[in-house]
């Protein structure tokens, strides 16, 4: 089971502002290893962010990504209270969501 | 669907010119810097630190709630700004990472084999407890003035042999601490090396430790960092928690008295 992310989402004027860490090795599938394999590509392949079960955001992401990327964005509307739940899934079909009130 | 405004942070290697380019790129990497500090990874090490910190552990099943890092029992705001200080209990000056060992091994039960098993990370699968509540704990004394106190007789003797390590030469180099760190202006490759001889270069290098470093993906300790210097002195291997390592430590924790902590940074 991966870590959780750090999620922090704060109204900014008519909008809101979402801030996330995720916890991902990201290996680009170019790397060997110390006896010169190489290393299987392991990645995020879809960002799902949704707002009181609206999607607000769906993104493919690649190899390219670094590691325990940071993602920042934001979208017109939310409330303090309202949910805002992101889910991502790897290439191996592990995956993880969570939650955070906006603030 | 709304209107998305979309920023991924990844990591780009920046070519340069030479050393001409120098300050262009000093100040690149400072607006690099400056663009990651919104989504420093270390936050991840710290969530993970705060969760082991309030977890009971080891065969005795026992949290870190009766840890005392010196402002008493599980106490962890500003405690990281006043360490190295001197333990009555261990009858020794510690900082942050012996101490934790201590709390390991004498309240938690955990053999010392065990619990430095993993003193530094490899940056993947094999992952350090050290690290993770290294990052907790010196992250709730952010914003809080540095305060070790080096009048304290113990710790004052550790200031002293910490201060004649940082400039004793040695190692097949010939190098002390100073010869990179006594001096304005020193790099390694790109990497400007702070001058810790004087008090802002002291500051502002000691209280961005632990760091996260993004070449390795990895949070790191001062004992790492200080580890690492002694690799690339070609001194013998700083062994973790020695009285070397604390000596140092507390030198240039002493050395950095007054600034407020700014930690855990992110570095290169």
């Amino acid at each position: 089971m991966a870590d959780p992310m750090k999620i922090r989402a704060n109204v900014v004027g008519d909008s809101t502002e979402v801030k996330v860490l995720m916890n991902h090795e990201m290996e680009t599938g170019q790397r060997k290893d110390a006896q010169g394999k190489t290393i299987p590509a392991w990645f995020i392949q879809n960002v799902r962010v949704t707002h009181n079960d609206k999607v607000v955001l769906n993104a493919q992401w690649g190899p390219a990504v670094a590691k325990n990327p940071f993602l920042a964005f934001k979208f017109k509307g939310g409330a303090k209270g309202d949910k805002v739940k992101i889910t991502w899934v790897d290439n191996r079909n592990d995956t993880r969501t969570d939650e955070v009130t906006i603030a | 669907m709304r209107k998305v405004a979309a920023i991924v942070i990844g990591i780009v290697a920046a070519a340069v010119g030479g050393a001409f380019a120098q300050s262009s790129t000093v100040d690149e990497i400072a607006k690099y810097r400056e663009a990651l500090q919104d989504g420093n990874p270390a936050e991840l090490w710290e969530a993970r630190g705060e969760e082991m910190w309030k977890t009971p552990r080891g065969p005795k099943h026992v949290s870190f709630a009766s840890c005392d890092l010196g402002l008493g029992p599980g106490v962890v705001k500003g405690a990281y700004a006043a360490l190295p200080r001197y333990f009555a209990d261990a009858n020794r000056v510690m900082d942050l990472e012996t101490r934790l060992l201590y709390c390991m091994v004498n309240q938690q039960g955990i053999s010392e084999a065990d619990a430095t098993k993993v003193k530094f990370g490899d940056g993947s699968a094999r992952r350090s407890d050290f690290e993770a509540l290294a990052a907790y704990v010196a992250s709730q004394s952010r914003g809080v003035a540095m305060n070790v106190r080096v009048d304290e007789p113990h710790v004052h003797d550790m200031y002293q042999l910490g201060e004649k390590m940082f400039f004793f030469r040695g190692g097949t180099h010939d190098f002390s601490c100073a010869t990179c760190h006594g001096e304005d202006g020193k790099r390694i490759r790109l990497q400007d090396l702070p001058n810790l001889t004087k008090t802002e270069g002291a500051q502002k290098a000691y209280t961005t430790w632990p760091a996260y470093r993004v070449s390795q993906g990895e949070l790191r300790t001062f004992q790492w960092r200080l580890n690492d210097c002694f690799r690339q002195q070609r001194f013998p291997e700083l062994v973790f928690g020695s009285e070397a390592s604390i000596a140092l430590t507390t030198y240039l924790a002493g050395r950095a008295n007054g600034a407020d902590y700014n930690g855990p940074a992110i570095k290169r």
